[in-house]
């Protein structure tokens, strides 16, 4: 885990470098420009584009589907894995169906929604939770499955029942697998909104970036790229601030274990 | 009347290879109220699936526990399992505190009042000022005082603690024992104790039962009577103390030459 507390000189320098690079590669040839313009040219746009309001209404609709779907993929992955995790039975019976499906790139199955869904808000919420659910449903089920034979004992001897032995052992025990499905899954449901809306959108991030290659706009379509990736970005941040909040326990633990 | 009684238990298992495994012969015995009592024996002889018979947490082949003349199908309340394995068997995502808490309300209690009783509880475990720690954060004779905690915060009528001090180093143990005996002799507790440590059996026990390999049946039955309070130095270097020790030592020895 990185130590949030120095400040990574380095990685920030290189970062820099690699933008100068491109701001002066751009601007000393007028031909290359027309494809990749200069930083200062895309930060530029995207200013006017978010002081105009243009392009805030694709930010929040992008987000509101993502939330949307990665939300439900969270509910559906979990309690769906908590089930697989804890009846045997009921795992035997989906594996061969689960170990099929989930290594299959989650974009194929984009025309099949479209094809059942049609190409409105629906679609792209449904391939959203097709996809993000997997890492969610595979480490749920893992975590459930190989907790710690002591530890449910330790629930029954203090003679707690078994839905509350569930909600009071198992779980917690396992919300360190369920945590690390959640964040593999966030970027993945990121991958998936703006996919889906180049395919069928006509609106959101996905939509604009594509939207504005396909009239030239170069340096909105940068704009929109940024845009996505501040949005992946403060995603993932914020989900770190959540689990530092709701593992600490957990983080004492893995820096204990290091050392 | 005794508060717990063993009747001509057996548990026998088929392994995952189809072999069966004879865990316990025929085991009968008694426990009477605020009794220490100890099973002790070889490793391996079958000491912890007789516990976790008696706790409800397997069901016996054939024979049954009786507490308070009720036939044990399950867990009971009013009774508690202490495992060797603290570290697994703690709460990791609970303080201490919390991890006491937990006992009480198995309850079903959960008020303020829990509190202050998971409090007091970590104050007579000496774990005052640990209430905020994590488990991980503690010594492993830490943990399993905070082990101890956790069971006597349910309140038991009866304590079966397995190997408890097994994987503590000698000197922690002296002091787990220790107070172990003065929790006892404070909340009145029955305690059915698991060990293979002939002499840690001997000092914390008024009674011992001593046990074959498997499968396991009480091959000696020996009465302690040495005065309480005990201590560490006075009472083991009593006379007796060793003379008793060396007569469980050659029962269990011959017992192995068969």
């Amino acid at each position: 885990m990185n130590d949030s507390r120095t400040f990574n000189w380095s990685g920030w320098l290189a970062l820099a470098l690699l933008l100068f690079m491109w701001e002066y590669g751009s601007r000393l040839n007028p031909k290359l420009q027309l494809y990749i313009p200069s930083i200062s040219q895309i930060l530029v746009t995207l200013g006017q584009l978010i002081s105009s309001g243009q392009v805030t209404a694709h930010l929040l609709i992008t987000l509101r589907r993502f939330v949307e779907g990665y939300l439900l993929a969270a509910v559906v992955g979990v309690s769906v894995g908590v089930i697989l995790g804890y009846f045997r039975f009921a795992h035997s019976l989906l594996e061969m169906l689960i170990e099929f499906l989930r290594p299959m790139p989650s974009v194929a199955i984009i025309p099949v929604a479209i094809l059942l869904l049609g190409i409105g808000d629906s679609m792209i919420t449904a391939v959203t939770v097709y996809a993000s659910m997997w890492p969610i449903l595979v480490n749920t089920i893992d975590g459930v499955r190989y907790i710690e034979r002591t530890l449910v004992d330790t629930g029954r001897t203090f003679g707690l029942s078994r839905p509350r032995i569930l909600w009071h052992v198992i779980l917690p025990a396992a919300s360190r697998y369920i945590v690390t499905g959640l964040r593999v899954s966030l970027s993945i449901a990121l991958i998936l909104v703006t996919t889906a809306e180049m395919i069928v959108g006509s609106q959101g991030l996905g939509f604009f970036i594509l939207d504005e290659e396909r009239s030239l706009h170069s340096s909105a379509m940068y704009a929109g790229i940024i845009l996505v990736a501040l949005l992946g970005y403060c995603l993932n941040r914020l989900f770190l601030l959540l689990e530092n909040r709701g593992m600490k326990w957990r983080r004492g633990m893995i820096a204990r274990e290091a050392i | 009347m005794p508060v717990l009684e063993v009747q001509n238990l057996s548990k026998t298992y088929r392994q995952l290879g189809g072999e069966t495994t004879f865990a316990i012969g025929n085991i009968s015995c008694q426990v009477e109220p605020k009794e220490f009592v100890s099973f002790v024996g070889p490793s391996g002889c079958g000491k912890t699936t007789l516990l976790m018979s008696i706790a409800g947490l397997i069901a016996p082949t054939s024979g049954r526990v009786m507490l308070h003349g009720r036939e044990v199908t399950g867990p009971p309340p009013k009774l508690v399992l202490v495992f060797q394995e603290f570290n697994k068997s703690l709460f990791a995502w609970r303080s201490v505190l919390g991890n006491v808490r937990f006992g009480i309300e198995a309850r079903g209690n959960r008020t303020r009042e829990a509190e202050f009783r998971a409090r007091s509880l970590i104050e007579l475990v000496g774990l005052k000022d640990f209430e905020n720690h994590y488990p991980w954060e503690l010594s492993g004779g830490m943990q399993q005082r905070v082990a101890i905690a956790r069971a006597l915060a349910y309140e038991p009528e009866v304590l079966l603690m397995d190997e408890p001090f097994g994987s503590l180093d000698a000197l922690t143990r002296l002091e787990l024992e220790d107070t172990l005996l003065r929790l006892w002799e404070e909340l009145g507790t029955t305690i059915l104790f698991i060990t293979h440590d002939i002499e840690e059996a001997i000092y914390l026990s008024d009674r011992v039962w001593v046990l074959s390999r498997r499968p396991s049946q009480i091959i000696e039955e020996l009465r302690i009577d040495f005065s309480r309070p005990r201590n560490q130095v006075a009472t083991r270097a009593e006379a007796r103390f060793m003379e008793i020790r060396n007569r469980i030592y050659r029962r269990i020895s011959n017992e192995r030459a068969v």
